[in-house]
């Protein structure tokens, strides 16, 4: 089929700056590629292999059954905010009035959006770990603000440095995105880190913007909330959700706690744009959260050994491979291949049909990284261990 | 990792090797190894089974859950009952239930008519049973916390950044 296009289009001279200034992927090659295959074992998704829990379905179904289909409130349902605020007392210690401290969103995707637009001025740096998730940069870039990038590394267990923090300071600088625990490393904040962050901020009044999405995906440690470390509630905004925790992605619903003033402010954006997180999503949300606790523990369980095998086997294989104490990717060194990540992930695609994704779509210093999401079946994670490994004597 | 872990991992799938609950668990499989067969030896583990789905190889199966009333006895109460009636193969689960009746005994034959004469020639009589009421199965869903023919079809992006 031909399709025809009018003479004078507008094309690219249509594009606002602000969507310009975002760098394309530039793994779009490596994607062409995979869409051309078949049987491919993917390590390359973010999202649990798990289907929501039956109970959240359940709920969500006959909500809809009882013809709940309308808009809720703005901010969520009032009863979904409650049992939130609940939640992260009992999590964390945290008070949120229901009221107006707790807004219920598209998930984290839009409060990132939401936190970003509601704070930041053309210009505002916002301090940020590398490899970090993709959509970090981009928020900020989308709001004019400018993303300040500081390097994590391997030696350093992917742990963003309060000095390194300190040192990319100017005058122009707004907030700390953190996102831990981490995607694409997988590394978990220790609470004593985190303190000494939370001491940056204060000294230098910035703002604390805390994605803590994968914060019930941790394996022998702790997840510390940002906003529970003394006096620190009041420069966080929260974000928080459903999709990683419950294998909730396909609903998108998430929330952000925060001072009432800032979720006034993201209400206002997300009124005019979203005007309500999908009601059923809600529904299950409510749902999960009232009797999800189980489902998840389970998951998180599996999820745990699923990741001491692969990453012992990755180890196995001769690569260095950091501990992910968090989240469900495995971050390997791919360095001693000789290959670019970008190289590798191309080849091992094309070569033994496993896709990794290279550590550069995370940012420059992902270069000599690949991410590995171990959230699939013993089996495949066993079956792709060996075509690693047949791919690495091949090329060494 | 606790020995209570090893044995839920194996509950849910007893194909996993040593080796395999080993890398899981981030345990020696010497470890492992000694644990299962302290477990087997205490008969904590008390077999490894496969559950089929008969359906799928045509019907040969045909399950009834009996209820069972009976009388107890002294000094053993149900127990002896019980006994009697677990020894027999065609007795396939037996627990002893609060309730309406006393034993809930599923049990397991090639025809209805077979299991027909179990209840009716070797369980009805038993001394201290006073009654049986028979449930044949219709169909099997899920057992042992497996649906037999699953109807979700999640299907994931391959890359998602
Ligand atoms: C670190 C991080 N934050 C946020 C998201 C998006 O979450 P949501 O589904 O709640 O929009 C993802 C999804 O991959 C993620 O990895």
């Amino acid at each position: 089929m031909t399709t025809i296009r009018p003479v004078n289009t507008v094309g690219s001279t249509a594009l606002s700056q602000r969507v310009n200034s975002i760098a394309p992927s530039g793994i779009r090659k490596f994607f062409d590629l995979l869409a051309s295959m078949d049987d491919v074992i993917s390590l390359g998704v973010g999202e649990p292999d798990y289907t929501t829990p039956w109970s959240i379905r359940e709920a969500a179904i006959y909500s809809l059954e009882r013809g709940r289909t309308m808009y809720t409130s703005n901010l969520g349902m009032p009863e979904l905010r409650k049992e939130l605020s609940r939640h992260l007392e009992r999590c964390y210690g945290l008070h949120y009035d229901p009221n107006n401290e707790l807004l219920i969103t598209v998930g984290v995707s839009e409060a990132l959006d939401l936190a970003m637009r509601a704070t930041i001025n053309p210009g505002d740096q916002v301090i940020m770990g590398a490899p970090c998730y993709v959509a970090y940069p981009a928020s900020v870039q989308l709001s004019s603000g400018e993303p300040v990038i500081v390097p994590t590394t391997e030696k350093n267990l992917f742990e963003i440095s309060p000095s390194d923090i300190e040192a990319a300071i100017t005058p122009r600088s707004k907030a700390i995105l953190s996102g831990y625990p981490a995607n694409p490393t997988g590394a978990v904040l220790p609470r004593e880190k985190m303190l000494q962050i939370a001491d940056v901020a204060r000294r230098h009044n910035l703002l604390v913007i805390s994605d803590e999405i994968y914060a019930r995906l941790v394996y022998g440690i702790e997840h510390t909330c940002f906003a529970s470390l003394p006096g620190m509630q009041e420069r966080t905004i929260l974000m928080g959700g459903f999709s990683k925790a419950y294998a909730m992605t396909g609903w998108r619903i998430g929330y952000a706690a925060g001072p009432r003033e800032i979720i006034a402010a993201m209400t206002k954006i997300h009124q005019y744009t979203i005007m309500c997180a999908p009601t059923m999503a809600q529904a299950a949300a409510l749902e999960a959260l009232r009797t999800g606790d189980n489902n998840v523990e389970e998951m998180v369980a599996n999820y745990n050994h699923r990741r001491q095998m692969f990453v012992s086997g990755l180890r196995q294989i001769g690569f260095s491979c950091f501990e992910p104490k968090g989240a469900f990717y495995a971050f390997p060194n791919i360095s001693t291949t000789g290959m670019s990540s970008e190289i590798f992930a191309e080849k091992l695609l094309s070569e033994e049909k496993v896709a990794v994704v290279p550590g550069t779509a995370f940012g420059e210093c992902g270069e000599g990284y690949v991410r590995c999401c171990y959230a699939t079946s013993i089996s495949e994670l066993e079956e792709s261990l060996v075509r690693i490994k047949r791919f690495v004597s091949k090329h060494t | 990792m606790s020995n209570k872990e090893i044995l839920r991992m194996l509950e849910k799938d007893a194909k996993l090797t040593h080796e395999q609950i080993a890398t899981m668990t981030g345990t020696s499989t010497t470890d492992v190894s000694q644990i299962i067969k302290q477990a087997e030896e205490d008969r904590v583990i008390v077999k490894y089974k496969t559950l089929i789905n008969w359906n799928k190889v045509g019907n040969e199966h045909v399950w009834a859950l009996v209820e069972v009333k009976i009388t107890p006895q002294r000094e053993v109460g149900f127990d002896a009952i019980a006994e009697r009636i677990y020894k027999f193969d065609e007795a396939r689960t037996v627990y002893l239930m609060s309730g309406t009746y006393d034993l809930a005994v599923v049990v397991e034959g090639r025809t209805m008519q077979e299991i027909a004469e179990f209840v009716t020639r070797k369980l009805a009589p038993i001394e201290g049973v006073t009654g049986t009421v028979s449930h044949f199965v219709l169909r099997r869903y899920k057992e042992d916390g497996e649906i037999f023919d699953t109807k979700e079809e999640g299907k994931r992006q391959a890359v998602i950044l």
